[in-house]
């Protein structure tokens, strides 16, 4: 063991001070190196600058809107010079309110959650946890990204044109999303939603296509399925959900485009809007609801599932000890991958589907449940008499099981059909998601990046900033999101501009600006973090070769890799990627690199029989 | 304003910025991020367990204290059914997220890193995998079971005796629409809609003769009440917090709700000590603009004082005589023998109403 070690780090140097001089190192001009960068590294860089760019307009919006719903009396002139026209006399026009609660829900669950979470981890981690040079294709994967920016050109433009960006909820839902006169958001907002997520679709498919093969064709010796780290599952079992779903989102959007500009009725039959009874007779609103839905609920595990196999990989490491359950563990991401199918209706118990469809979906929505319960328990147990080492990026997994636990628990009570009646589009729902999806898939992010940063720029982030900076944050969305139980117990419906035309709806005042309240301040918190982030690039410390003392294969590699990944042969895989606090062993860990011929005091049972390599070889032909 | 929150931001970073350098400093000249398990470990480690203290304190405040601003309790019978399985399930995710976190948040305290303990591998147990496996899959079973039972019986078809109230959402008001005498409805058609005929009563059909459109819905008590449910150009979705209801309003496809409310406005007002107390309908599925604003007011009479409501209200042929002539001809005539009848009972209810009020300030 001490020999690989010193072998690697012997390269590592040579690395550092040759540059030039890698066996698969491409010398290129600024722009074939990081603008059209086929390297999966620099494109997973591309994606995660990106994903904090879109990160921080959905944070505004989400900061703006909170001021109307905290403090609806608020003179909101201060915003004229970003807002504009869009603030009438001091108040923020109830149409552009709605137009950035569906920007923000878009932004954060498509273009933070899915490209920024997905495209940098799966593209980072990937090639460099299997030991793989790169991706399948290095060139898919380029143009995964820039039809990804292409996207968000077109989307972040439609926030600027006069009618406004889309305006009807995230889910765009018809008719409102498909006749233009319906609302301003309606018309050219709407036309480039759907061009800007056709392209994202595109992206998503380019990315997750490699992935799956990456994953399958180009493990390194000895990367056995079974040896893989959570994170690869995690993300292998994403790209396929995607490659599954978006193409169906795809096609609930061209229905759409049809119906807006070419007089096809998929979605619209009999319908009367401004004077005027339209021609288009027999569609059904409620089949783009089904199409919809058919991503969108899958969406939801394309956001969290990477998280999760992220915190997976981060607790075990800095609680030393071997994740409890790996076994256990990929099931239950089969087991929810599988489910994440067949629960989609559940968003649509009262849209008038036949009630017997309803009682069917909510029997298969609870079943996902069990491997939910079952990832927290083992991560709680991963913890139990560990040797706990609180790096940022273990207390945001920390943190991230925390949401997952408190917004899960009130997926049981929304997933129940009778009860979902009444709490069906309150706060509730957007308390349940944030907390489950929103927050827990952001915590793995930011963990992923507290985590890897020393891989992905050579240097360390200021780790106090980033206790801070985690503190700040978790008890700032339990703020925020903890009382909206309270408000959507009480029936407060959601997407409302303001609540005083209601009787029933009148009350909660102040705990609704207690929420904007630590809605901004946990917004500016993140401020932290986009300083750390970039201060630390250019002047954070050093990071050493393997600063967590990890077991995966990245942290073999250079401190600074090239294209390529490694210097000289890809290291052979002899165990799986857990061996913490192994009996017997002289350290706290042995890395994935190192054959059981040479860990003879700490072998276990079993283990014995792979000392010769044989098994081994067979096991990966 | 905008332009100081931006120097403000500014003025920020270059204090996190400083503060930052000499905090890499002091770290550098004592080596303390070199080593794991230092002081910042320590206060990490505290911090968690302080969080669940303070964390569940708030959790205990804000749930005694918010209790006041919930909903009354139900007005319907299978309101009572659905709050109950909500406190239940609430009940059981309760414990579960106390005792789960009790065990997230100590346990980081308690295995904090500790430079001469190794921690324990432990990489599988077959038994408590399966432990909290099982167990989960019965709990929610159980609820999965009485959701069922409780789902199907508030779907199920509504009693023919039901009383029959229509509700249209637009953009951005409900409109709504009683059968009249004949107790059904007549048909409608949405491009017989226009400026006054605004849910396209279709008048080929005698049933729509004696239809007639409300302000507010109104209901009798304990009766069951069916809501056959309309939108005539986006989707709009009817909420009756009080009710425990909600149906969305899909255009081109009716969709209908029952349900049987069991207190009367007037029990209500008693009852929450507020005199102003008044049942609402609500939109809960966003339709542009004014989605916020589509409140109409919903009253709930006894029996008796519902259909003195019911038999004073003028059908919308005998309100607007012009459209008589979209009645087919052999139908006219029935039309106005309809009109002649809804102003005699409307004039007799209106009597009644009258010699009521002269009662009542006698």
């Amino acid at each position: 063991m001490e020999s690989i070690e010193l072998q690697h780090h012997a390269h590592a140097v040579h690395g550092h001070g040759h540059d030039d001089h890698h066996e698969d190192h491409e010398e290129g001009t600024f722009l074939t190196k990081y603008i059209f960068s086929q390297d999966h590294k620099v494109i997973a860089k591309q994606f995660l600058i990106s994903g904090i760019f879109w990160a921080i307009i959905g944070g505004t919006l989400s900061s703006l809107f909170r001021i109307q719903l905290g403090f609806p009396d608020a003179d909101m002139s201060f915003l004229k010079p970003i807002l504009g026209g869009w603030i009438e006399d001091g108040k923020l026009n109830p149409e552009f309110y709605l137009a950035m609660v569906t920007m923000h829900g878009t932004i954060m669950v498509f273009f933070v959650l899915t490209a920024g979470l997905s495209g940098t981890f799966s593209n980072f981690l990937i090639p460099l946890q299997i030991g793989a040079r790169d991706m399948a294709s290095g060139f898919l994967n380029m143009l995964s990204y820039w039809f990804f920016f292409a996207s968000s050109v077109i989307m972040l433009w439609s926030m600027f044109i006069e009618t406004g960006p889309a305006s009807g909820g995230w889910v765009i839902y018809p008719p409102l999303s498909a006749v233009q006169t319906a609302s301003p958001g309606s018309g050219l907002g709407m036309t480039m939603w759907l061009s800007a997520m056709a392209l994202f679709i595109v992206s998503s498919l380019l990315g997750s296509i490699n992935y799956v093969s990456t994953v399958i064709n180009m493990r390194t010796k000895g990367m056995t399925f079974t040896r893989l780290p959570l994170t690869i599952w995690a993300f292998f079992f994403t790209a396929i959900i995607g490659i599954l779903s978006f193409p169906v989102l795809l096609s609930a959007a061209l229905l759409l485009i049809f119906d807006r500009s070419m007089g096809t009725s998929f979605y619209l039959s009999e319908i009367y809007i401004n004077g005027e009874a339209l021609p288009n007779m027999g569609g059904s609103p409620i089949l783009f609801q089904h199409l919809f839905w058919f991503l969108g609920h899958p969406e939801v595990y394309i956001v969290l599932l990477p998280a999760l196999g992220i915190t997976s990989e981060i607790i075990a490491v800095n609680s030393r000890k071997p994740i409890f359950g790996y076994k256990a563990m990929i099931g239950s991401i089969m087991a929810i991958t599988l489910l994440s199918f067949i629960v989609w209706a559940h968003h649509m118990f009262v849209t008038g589907m036949n009630p017997f469809l309803g009682s069917i979906f909510m029997f298969l929505t609870l079943i996902i449940a069990i491997p939910s319960a079952v990832k927290a328990f083992n991560y709680i147990t991963t913890l139990w008499r560990g040797n706990i080492v609180f790096t940022p990026g273990m207390l945001f997994s920390i943190g991230l099981v925390s949401f997952f636990i408190s917004g899960g628990l009130t997926g049981v009570a929304l997933g129940n059909s009778a009860i979902d009646i009444q709490l069906h589009d309150t706060y509730f729902v957007v308390a349940h998601f944030h907390l489950v999806m929103g927050s827990a898939s952001f915590f793995g992010m930011v963990a992923g990046v507290y985590h890897w940063f020393p891989k992905m720029f050579g240097r360390m982030l200021n780790e106090k900033l980033g206790y801070v900076h985690f503190w700040l944050t978790f008890v700032g969305v339990y703020c925020i999101f903890f009382p909206m139980h309270y408000t959507g117990i009480a029936g407060f419906p959601r997407r409302y501009y303001s609540f005083t035309s209601y009787d029933a709806f009148k009350t909660f005042g102040d705990l609704n600006s207690f929420i904007s309240v630590a809605a901004i301040i946990t917004f500016g918190a993140q401020l932290i973090f986009v300083f750390n982030f970039f201060y630390s690039i250019f002047r954070g410390r050093r990071a050493p070769m393997n600063p967590w003392r990890a077991n995966t294969l990245e942290w073999t590699t250079p401190i600074n890799p090239g294209h390529g990944n490694w210097v000289g042969e890809i290291p052979h895989v002899y165990r799986w990627p857990y061996d913490y606090s192994k009996p017997g062993a002289d350290e706290d860990f042995i890395m994935q690199t190192v054959p059981f011929a040479e860990t003879a005091s700490s072998n276990l049972e079993g283990e014995e029989d792979l000392v010769e390599g044989e098994p081994i070889e067979k096991a990966h032909a | 304003m905008f332009y100081l929150i931006i120097a403000a931001l500014v003025l920020l970073f270059v204090v996190i910025g400083l503060l930052v350098r000499a905090q890499v400093l002091i770290d550098i000249f004592t080596k303390s991020s070199e080593k794991r398990g230092g002081l910042s470990n320590q206060i990490n480690g505290l911090l968690f367990p302080v969080f669940f203290v303070f964390g569940l304190a708030g959790f205990i405040w804000l749930t005694v204290s918010s209790k006041k601003y919930y909903l009354p309790d139900s007005a319907s019978i299978h309101g009572v059914r659905t709050d109950e399985l909500f406190w239940i399930t609430m009940a059981i995710i309760t414990i579960v997220f106390i005792a789960t976190h009790l065990l997230l948040f100590f346990f980081p305290y308690v295995y904090q890193f500790k430079e001469n303990r190794k921690a324990l591998f432990y990489p599988v147990n077959h038994r408590l995998e399966f432990i909290w496996t099982v167990i989960p899959a019965i709990v929610l079973s159980l609820l999965v079971f009485s959701g069922w039972k409780v789902w199907s019986d508030i779907t199920s078809e509504a009693p023919a005796n039901s009383v029959v109230v229509e509700i249209i959402g637009k953009q951005f008001n409900w409109m709504v629409r009683y059968p009249g005498n004949d107790l059904s409805l007549g048909k409608h058609n949405y491009r017989k809609i226009d400026e006054l005929n605004t849910v396209g009563i279709d008048f080929s059909d005698k049933n729509a003769f004696d239809d007639f459109m409300a302000g507010e819905v109104h209901i009798p008590v304990n009766k069951p009440i069916l809501f056959k449910i309309r939108a005539r150009d986006v989707l709009h979705s009817v909420f009756a917090p009080h009710f425990r209801l909600k149906m969305d309003a899909v255009p081109g496809m009716p969709t209908k709700f029952w349900f049987t409310p069991t207190i009367t406005s007037a029990d209500m007002k008693a009852k929450t000590g507020n005199p102003d107390f008044t049942y609402e309908i609500a939109c809960t599925e966003v339709c542009g603009r004014g989605h916020f604003g589509m409140r109409i007011p919903l009253v709930v009479h006894e029996q008796a004082e519902y259909e003195t409501w019911f038999k004073a209200q003028q059908s919308f042929l005998s309100k607007n005589p012009d459209y008589l002539k979209m009645v087919p001809d052999n139908l006219k005539k029935l039309a106005e023998e309809s009109i002649q009848n809804n102003k005699k009972s409307t004039s007799v209810a209106s009597l009644n109403k009258v010699s009521q009020s002269v009662a009542k300030s006698n």
